[in-house]
């Protein structure tokens, strides 16, 4: 447990900056790289985005101790959360695919995902309080919800390398970042693998709500319990049709980053809908 | 050792110094190796040699007790090659101390090859060096110069761009097709005709570990004659368009006047290829595939004036890399030197 360890009197949101720092520091050295045209060191990538995560997660650990659960009380948390999911899934399909230029990419996503919601105060003026009335179950559906979030980040992130990739070969730009991007194939194969791992655990996070929304309807928002379905419904027809090969390709990759920008705003009602604002902001948590 | 300066050595010739007619003469085929090493194993006064025995160059590089020793090994070489002594010298390049050095590393990195900053060439000077060592012929002064030339030239290369992209037609297509496939063990190729450049592709995707490869000609003979050579298949000619969805990548060079493959054939052969994409390389003149396939989504076509223009873009970016190549060589063989010149002294 950190509380056992002497660690610097920071506060949360200062270890958040801090890690926005490294991804920051990620995205910067690998921008430098690919103008001298030069690979990235996969290593290299790998190890600022880890000591990013790291601190990431003493900083959310710290703002989970100060409000006595998981951080997902407002639009700041619910952005950091995310950014939490997409770096933490890297650190897995980086080792596991070594996929050049996802950790290039991923450190740009999470330094905009962490530091826009840093530079917002008002994002982090006010929490929901008693947002999962207490409940870890509710609590595990809602860190698993935005989990999968990370996965569909990522997702859009390697979508996006898939069209650039496509962009290079009809248009023959071969050189500069292009150089480095990862293969058509090896790209589409992850795509389909993030995707059926985003649906699953979205399917995971709406069977574990679903277990106490069934038998209380009234207590929960309509808004938020449509939304939510939807974006399920949505990354799951779209699961349905890359796997019957209707939808593919170039189709597929704007169909995933599309629909990460609208799971990405559907955010915003989804948290609105739930309990109401606390009176005064949380404290800026320290150890 | 006295002064390594005026002793160790480098003779030979290139194709940067010699024309095609006058390399022949001077390749030492593996027939003649075993008599030549023996005759430089009873030249006086040469203490190391090092023989760089390639398609384009034959060079010595030796540590000798005097310029006499030079000669003489000059005068064997050419005796042996029947080459006259005035004809070699008009050809020959000579180094020594710190110049010597720097060449090798230079011939090491690939900045001297007739293919700019290719890599085959340090796995020749790697063998030649090996070859020395096991005919006992190499000392103190050709093992540090040769093992750090090795550790150097891999430094150039890391530290630099120039071995980077493809600068032949058939390797450029390779690349393209690492890029659509990832690997190419699970590609499966097509050839269409049996066209010289054709082939070459074809040979290079299968030194690239191409799962297989099949060979579609107007004549099924000429079709299995390619094949076998590949050890492939045979594909007749009228099943071309039914089986174009099997394949992954498919190489057109042919002799046909008009379009072989259609629009609607390759719409067609992607509903069976579901999400896989499929790599055209169309080498024929006229042109083998219907330049309008590029529009379809999951399909690639790169004719030979693309790869030719990447092929000299490529060369073009090795090109611009050889001065600062050139810069790290001249240090790195100026710290060899002061070694040589520390050891000896």
């Amino acid at each position: 447990m950190l509380t056992g360890f002497p660690m610097p009197d920071f506060t949360d949101r200062n270890w958040l900056w801090f890690a926005t720092a490294f991804y920051l520091t990620g995205f910067v050295l690998g921008t430098i790289a690919l103008l001298r045209e030069r690979r990235q060191s996969l290593a290299v990538t790998y190890a600022i985005v880890l000591a990013g995560f790291l601190i990431q997660t003493v900083g959310l650990y710290q703002r989970g101790l100060a409000v006595k659960g998981c951080p997902l009380g407002n639009t700041f948390e619910i952005f950091q959360f995310t950014a939490w999911s997409a770096i933490a899934l890297y650190l897995v399909v980086g080792v596991t695919f070594r996929l050049s230029l996802l950790g290039y990419f991923t450190s740009l996503l999470s330094a905009v995902l962490t530091s826009v919601s840093l530079a917002i105060p008002a994002w982090d003026a006010t929490r929901r309080v008693g947002a999962f009335g207490g409940n870890p179950w509710i609590e595990f559906h809602a860190a698993l919800a935005l989990f999968s979030y990370g996965v569909f980040a990522l997702l859009a992130l390697t979508s996006v390398m898939y069209l650039l990739q496509v962009f290079s070969l009809k248009k023959r730009h071969l050189h500069g970042v292009f150089a480095f991007l990862p293969s058509i194939r090896d790209l589409d194969h992850i795509n389909l693998r993030l995707l059926t791992a985003g649906v699953a655990i979205l399917s995971a996070s709406l069977a574990v709500g679903s277990v106490y929304w069934l038998p209380d309807l009234d207590t929960v928002n309509l808004a938020k319990i449509i939304t939510t379905l939807a974006v399920w419904a949505a990354y799951a027809v779209v699961l349905g049709l890359r796997l019957k090969a209707v939808l593919i390709s170039k189709k597929f990759a704007w169909t995933c980053i599309l629909l990460f920008a609208a799971a990405l705003l559907s955010l915003q009602p989804v948290n609105s809908s739930r309990q109401p604002l606390s009176a005064s902001p949380p404290a800026a948590a320290s150890r | 050792m006295s002064d390594p300066a005026a002793t160790f050595f480098l003779i030979g010739a290139s194709h940067q110094t010699a024309p095609l007619q006058l390399r022949e003469r001077l390749a030492l085929t593996p027939d003649k190796l075993p008599s030549f090493h023996a005759a430089l194993g009873a030249l006086q006064g040469l203490r190391e040699i090092t023989v760089l025995n390639t398609c384009n160059r034959v060079e010595f590089y030796g540590v000798a007790e005097s310029p006499a020793a030079v000669a003489r090994l000059q005068e064997t070489f050419c005796a042996f090659q029947g080459l006259p002594p005035d004809a070699f010298a008009a050809i020959c390049r000579q180094a020594h101390g710190r110049a010597a050095i720097e060449h090798l590393l230079s011939v090491a990195c690939g900045i001297e090859s007739q293919m700019l900053g290719e890599t085959e060439i340090l796995g020749q000077v790697k063998d030649a060096y090996a070859d020395a060592q096991t005919r006992r012929t190499t000392g103190p002064v050709l093992n540090r110069v040769f093992q750090k030339t090795f550790q150097y030239a891999k430094h150039v290369r890391t530290h630099t761009a120039i071995n980077e992209g493809q600068i032949s037609i058939a390797n450029v297509a390779v690349d393209l097709a690492l890029k659509i496939f990832g690997d190419l063990s699970s590609t499966r190729i097509l050839l269409l005709g049996a066209g010289d450049i054709g082939e070459k592709t074809a040979k290079a995707f299968q030194s690239r570990g191409a799962a297989s490869l099949t060979v579609a000609s107007r004549t099924l003979g000429r079709a299995m004659e390619l094949a076998t050579a590949f050890n492939g298949t045979a594909l007749p000619w009228q099943h071309v368009t039914e089986k174009l969805g099997d394949y992954s990548i498919v190489v057109g060079s042919t002799a046909a006047p008009d379009i072989v493959v259609s629009t609607a054939d390759v719409t067609a052969a992607m509903k069976k290829r579901r999400a896989e994409p499929l790599f055209f390389i169309d080498l024929a003149l006229p042109r083998d595939i219907d330049a309008a396939v590029a529009k379809l989504d999951n399909v690639f076509l790169y004719n030979l004036d693309d790869l030719a223009k990447i092929a000299e873009e490529n060369l073009a970016a090795r090109t611009a890399q050889v001065s600062h190549a050139r810069q790290i060589v001249g240090e790195k063989a100026e710290a060899i030197w002061k070694q040589i010149e520390a050891q000896a002294s």
